[in-house]
Parts: structure tokens; sequence; C-alpha cells
């Protein structure tokens, strides 16, 4: 055993209290207002849980059933709240079964603190029990890790952790504490936010030369394009940003992680970008002349081939984080800071404009796209229920207010294509990682990221059977999410792939459910199972009446494919409204 | 992400060839930091030809020298990666006639042999190199200075039977810098001036593109 090594108390003017190192985590997330935690025991953080007994009315934890449960539930709550989420694991398992998720808020930035117990010092590198290099392993996906040996570290190391997470482009910090640590008693003098890291700038300095450059460009410009990211949400720039296109005029188009930002009935809102967005902003962002990029960072889902993508255009990027000018798309103005700062200096600059004739292209290009694809998909006349009508039902019973978890997949697109929104910080997803498994957990932070909104989860059937465990933690604690299971009984988009590229081979997408009613109700959830149009509306609206949890199983066309699309390795010109244009 | 062969969206620019570069890291002192600024190449199947860590002028503050073989597009891109890690204070990125720099090299050769064929006075004058042990079995010399030196001596060597031969990393010192000491002043404070953003020497390359 280690000797636990007290510190004696100095006889100093300053107030100091002797506590151990996990006193000091949990002192540390009240400061913080931090008030939840998503996380599971072991061995090696044992001593943080057993502080934690003390803290019950301070800080509430949801015990997940997996670890990566815990993760995905901090991402949901972080993206919902605006809020750091917390996660306790343990060593070893316990932690890498954390990575999938640092992998997805790191792509994603969503800012997240995982504090992972560890074996004692003294055994690091012993191949002890339950010994992982966990710090090595979650080096690439985390903007920030560090391994404490000694509790005096704790109090600053985390500041310094909650300080980089939420701070400029936001991400996942890993804490990685040794158990003698957690146990040692050391000399507190209490607990001081960090604001600043001479090594770290979270913002870069705003040039006044850039602004004025940015906005000669808009202001001569005659085919404007905004699009927008979630650095307009992370940023919580919704408000200038709206101010911005709406004084300058110009048609606006988000990616799937800036959707939300602005409602997605807003006049200048033009839809979707990206490989299944709409039609209009796909192609017409070969034919604008002046392309602003707001909080986006050029993913190949939204840009399609790289030397097919706006190069008719001259592009001005406004970004938070220095690496993503120029990385996938050379910008002619740079715009380096915070939206919620550079914004509003770019709206004083523009002159009031509008664009009838550019906007009614996006409506010409919106009326075909409604005649070939949406209508159909929204108001299908075949016997099988379409994953569109579902999100229109939705739609229409929320108003557009509830929060929305997707998982991802065909369902996925759908779901994002389809859905209404009213409010910021309403569409929960997996972007860049594509993390089937997300939704479930993360629909369970979502709802205590904000218990006052409904939040749905649109989960594939795929999908659910990745992460399903967590209808434990729902049926222990109870967070209210109604569970929409798109079932096709395929893996739907790999099927569409297949179907589209590799001649019908249909490898492995097969998939067999359980009963998923069945497998609600042993968690003690209520559920249902429809496939008849006469039931969608019905059974929706019961689903959201209930007082708690729900399961809603909908059985849609097996075969169904997500519309448009800009097929990979095509230009974003090239995007096609059927299989028949492929 | 992109990788280092590919062309990309290359408006105003065109793609020089592959050369060497020569990238200057100053950071803080921690564990874990090399690992970081390491797989930022490897992630990219980027061959990391030299590397050097070093502490710097300043007490705290720990300096990388890394020399690599890419598109200059490239390097600019690997060099914001580096940067955007917490613990690196600024990186900068040089071709070879923008640096001073050196490796050092040594050589291991049987005294005997150098002592009844070769005049070791004249391999020492002519190579600039120096003895840095004499034994009875073998003798050790040691030469600073660039690739093409180092090199040069092991043809020289090799008929006299070189037992052993290392080269260390290079190390570099920027022709135009001023040293860390002032703008280590800039990362101290909260807000910054503009040098702690401005980097004179990726800017130097291009007009509107900083960091």
């Amino acid at each position: 055993m280690e000797t636990l090594e007290i510190t004696k108390v100095k006889q100093e003017s300053k107030k100091t209290t002797t506590i151990s190192g996990s006193v000091a985590v949990l002192e540390a997330f009240l400061a913080e207002g931090v008030d939840i935690v998503f996380g599971y025991p072991g061995g090696a953080i044992m001593p943080i849980y057993d502080a934690l007994y003390d803290y019950k009315e301070k800080l509430k934890h949801i015990l997940v059933r997996h670890e990566q449960g815990a993760i995905h539930a901090a991402q949901g709550f972080a993206r919902v709240s605006g809020r750091t989420g917390v996660v306790f694991a343990t060593s070893g398992p316990g932690a890498t079964n954390l990575v999938t998720g640092l992998a997805d808020a790191m792509i994603d930035s969503t800012p997240v603190v995982c504090i992972t117990g560890q074996v004692f010092a003294h055994l690091l590198g012993t191949d002890a029990f339950q010994e992982t290099d966990v710090i090595n392993i979650t080096t690439p996906v985390t903007k920030w890790n560090y391994q404490v040996t000694d509790a005096n570290e704790i109090p600053h190391v985390l500041a310094k952790a909650f300080y980089i997470a939420g701070s400029g482009r936001p991400g996942p910090v890993l804490i990685d504490i040794t158990k003698n640590a957690q146990l040692q008693l050391f000399n507190y003098e209490g607990y001081t936010k960090c604001e600043h890291i001479r090594s770290y700038r979270p913002k870069p300095i705003v040039r006044k030369k850039y602004i004025e450059e940015a906005a000669l460009l808009i202001n001569n410009a005659e085919r404007p394009f905004v699009i927008f990211g979630q650095g307009v949400i992370l940023g919580k720039a919704e408000k200038e940003f709206k101010q911005f296109i709406e004084k300058a005029g110009i048609p606006a188009a988000w990616t799937i992680m800036g959707m939300s930002a602005i409602p997605t009935d807003h006049p200048l809102g033009v839809g979707m970008l990206g490989m299944h967005g709409n039609y209009g902003p796909n192609v017409l962002t070969n034919e604008c002349d002046v392309l602003i990029a707001v909080g986006m960072r050029f993913d190949d889902r939204v840009t399609g081939r790289l030397d097919k993508y706006a190069r008719q255009a001259k592009v001005i990027h406004l970004d938070i984080d220095p690496a993503e000018i120029d990385k996938n798309v050379k910008a002619d103005v740079p715009v380096w800071g915070d939206c919620k700062e550079t914004l509003p200096l770019l709206t004083k600059l523009v002159v009031q404009k509008v664009y009838p004739q550019w906007l009614q292209k996006f409506k010409d290009y919106q009326q075909k796209e409604e005649d070939k694809v949406i209508h159909d998909e929204l108001n299908p006349t075949s016997e099988v229920l379409t994953m569109g009508e579902v999100i229109k039902t939705l739609n229409e019973l929320t108003n557009g207010n509830a929060v929305i978890v997707t998982d991802v997949g065909q369902h996925q697109m759908v779901a994002c294509r389809y859905a209404k929104f009213n409010q910021s910080k309403s569409n929960i997803t997996s972007g860049g990682l594509g993390t089937m498994g997300y939704a479930l957990p993360a629909a369970i932070g979502a709802a205590y990221g904000d218990p006052s909104r409904t939040t749905v989860a649109i989960i594939g059937d795929g999908g659910f059977q990745m992460t399903l465990q967590e209808l434990g933690t729902i049926m222990q604690f109870k967070p209210k999410v109604k569970i929409i299971i798109l079932n096709n009984q395929f893996l739907g988009m790999v099927r569409q792939w297949q179907q589209l590229f590799h001649e019908k081979r249909y490898s492995f997408v097969d998939i067999t459910s359980p009963d998923f009613v069945q497998v609600a109700k042993g968690f003690g959830i209520p559920g249902k199972s429809i496939s008849k149009r006469e039931f969608l509306k019905s059974s929706v609206e019961e689903m959201l009446n209930h007082d708690g949890s729900y399961l809603l199983e909908i059985m849609v066309g097996k075969e169904n494919n997500v519309f448009p699309m800009v097929p990979q390795g095509r230009g974003v010109a090239e995007c096609v409204l059927s299989k028949e244009e492929i | 992400m992109y990788l280092a062969k590919k062309k990309y969206n290359y408006t105003n620019k065109t793609i020089m060839n592959k050369q060497e570069y020569t990238i200057t890291v100053y950071t803080e002192n921690q564990v874990g930091l090399l690992n970081r600024i390491a797989i930022i190449f490897s992630r990219r199947k980027i061959n990391i030809e030299s590397l050097n860590t070093s502490p710097t002028e300043v007490d705290s503050v720990h300096r990388f020298t890394i020399v690599i073989s890419e598109y200059e597009d490239v390097v600019r891109k690997l060099c914001r990666q580096i940067e955007k890690q917490v613990e690196v204070l600024k990186a900068y990125y040089n071709t070879e006639n923008e640096i001073v720099w050196q490796e050092l090299a040594l050589y291991k050769v049987p005294t005997d042999v150098i002592a009844t064929e070769v005049k070791v006075e004249r391999l020492l004058r002519e190579n600039g190199a120096h003895t840095v042990v004499i034994r009875k079995d073998y003798t050790v010399f040691a030469v600073a200075g660039h690739r093409e030196e180092t090199e040069a001596l092991i043809k020289v060597l090799e008929p006299y039977g070189l037992i052993e031969f290392v080269r260390s990393a290079r190390v570099a010192i920027i022709k135009g810098s001023s040293g860390f000491h002032e703008r280590l002043k800039d990362f101290e404070q909260k807000e910054p001036g503009e040098e702690a953003i401005e980097n004179e020497f990726l800017d130097k390359n291009q007009e509107v593109f900083s960091m």
C-alpha cells in the first residue's frame, strides 16, 4: 500500500484546510458550476466515488451502463445546455471505453471534461491490474490531457481543464488521476478559476484590415452566399449572425452542425449543405461570386470534390481556429476570431441590400427538389411509411420546439433535411465522426441539458442496437426521452451505397432486430410498434403526451433512398435528385 | 485530412516542389508534448528526418527542432496544427538558407590503421574534425557541420575500417530571429499584442496569410 503523505498545515495567515485529492476534484466541479456528472465507478476511481457520497445533494450522478454512454450523454448535455459536460470513468477498460466519445467530441468541438482513475503512481508502467496508458491512447482525440500523480496539482489542473475545454474552439479534455493522488491529503488553498495560459490563445486577435476587406468584397458582390456551421452556436452568436445576414440580405445555408442556429423557416435560410443537403445551396455554391463561410470547416461531406468547389468565388472565412483557415479551401480574406466579435464589426460595414433575383434562384432549385424528391417523401402514395413523413408529423406536433437527437445514417439525413427548428441548440447529432450509437445516450444527456424541452431521439434499427443498454439508465433515473426507431430492417445508408455504387451487392447490411417494444418493456419503458400510416399521427401524439420516456418503433420502407445526393468524388454542382441521374 | 501528395484547391498560389524545411517549435516543458507533436506528422504519414529537443535562452521555455521534406503548403498547415496544441507557444518553419544549422557526427576507427596508414593530422585538418578520444584500440573523431560534410568523412574513413558512425539531430538558429525573451512577454500578458499572434516567419512567404 501506498503511504499517505499528510502535509502539515502551515501556520499562515492564508486560510487553508486539509482535504483529499478526491474532495478537491468535487470542489472544483462546484466552483465551475457543475451540477451533473455522467459516470461509472471502478477500482481506480473509488476514492472519488467515496467522496461523491457526501456530495450527493450538490452533484447529481447519473450511473450509465457503459462508459461510452457516459461521454455521449455528457456531449448531449453540453450541446443542449451550452455548458461543459463532465464524466467519471475508472482506469483501463473504463478509460478506453471513452475513446469513441472523445474522438466524437474532438471533431465536433464539444466541451467535455473526463476524469479517469488510474493505478497508484508507483505502479505506473508495471502492467498493473486495469492499467492502460490512457494519456497516450487519448492524445490524438483530446484538446488537452494530463496525468495527475500528486493531489497538490488537482485544483489548478482542473481549473485549466475547464478553461481549455470551454474556451476558444471547445473540445474534450481528459484528466487521469492516480489513486494515490485521489487519497492524498494536502493543503487546500481554495479554487481559482483559470483565465490565462501563456501558451494558449483561445481567440486570435481580430484585425480590422480583414474585416474591411471582407466588407468591401461583400458590398461589391452580386451573388453573395453565406454558409455557416456550429461556430455560430458555440460562439453564442446566433443574434449577431441573424443581424448580419438580414442587413446584408444574403441567402444562408447551414451545415449539419450549424443547423438550428437560425430558425429553419427564416426567409434567408436556404437549407442544408452537404452530401444529402438541399439541391439549391449545393449547386449554387458554384455560382456565387462571394462565399462567406462562418464558423465552419469545409468538411469533405460539405465540399464534395475540392477542385470543383466554388472555384469561381472569392472566399471569406470567419473562424476562431487559425488552423482551419486555408486547410481545405483557400481563403481570399481570412477573418480570424470569435464570430460573436467579428460579425458585428462586419455588420457595421456592410451595406443594407437585397438580392431578389439571386434568392429567386434558390427558390427555383428548391421547387425542383420539392417536385422531384420532397413531395413524394413527405406525402407518399406508397403503402409503406417513409422516414420523411414521420419527421413531418413530428414537426406538426412539436411545432419545431423539440430538441431532436439523431444517430447516424439514413434516418439522420432525413431528420436533418426535414426537421423544423425554432431555436438554437436543438439539432444534436454526431456530425464529424458519424458515431452510430450516439443518439440514445446523447438524448439522455440532452434531456438533462434542458429538462423544460421535449427531447426526441430518432434512431435507426442498427444504431439503436449499439447502445441500447442505456435504456437501463433511463429506467433508473427517468429522464424524459422520446425514442423513435425508424426501422427499415437494413443498415440503410450502407445498403443505399451498395445499391448505387456496388451493383446492389447487399453485403452484410441485412440486420435482424429484437422486438424493440418488448426490450423497452423489460426496462420499464412503454412503447408501441406501428407500420401503418393511419396510426402514425396518433402514435406520435401518444408518445409525446406520455409523461416520461416512450419508445415508438416505426416500420418504414426497406429500400428507400435519401436524395438529393452529391456522390463521393463529385463536385457539389453534380448533386443528383434520383438514382437514375447517377 | 489532406494527404501530403494530393493537390487541392490552390487558387492563388503555385505549388512548389517538396523541399527540406526546418521547423522550430517553442513550447512549455511538459511530459507527453513530444508525443503530441510527433503524432501530427505520423497521422499524415510524414516522416520526421531529424528531431531535437533542447532548452532555450529562456529558462522555462523548451525548443524542438524538426526537419522534414514537404511542400510548403503542407508545412504551413503542419505548423498551424502544432501551434494549436495548448502547450506550444510558437512554431516557425524555414528553408535552409534562412537558418544556421549544424549536426554533430562521431566516428570510431581502429587506432592502429589510422596510425600506420593515414596522416591523422591531414584528416583532422581537411575535414574539420577533432579527436575526442584516443585509445590503444580505437580513436573517436567528431565533426560538426552540414550533412554533406559529415557524410564526406564517412567516405574517407570507410577504407580504414570505420567501426561505428552516429550523427545527431539538427540544431538550427533562425537568422532573422531576435530570440524569445521579448516575444515571451507578449504571451505572458492576458491580452496579447499583435506580436504574439503575427508570425513573421510564416508571413514572409505570403502577404495575406498569417497566423
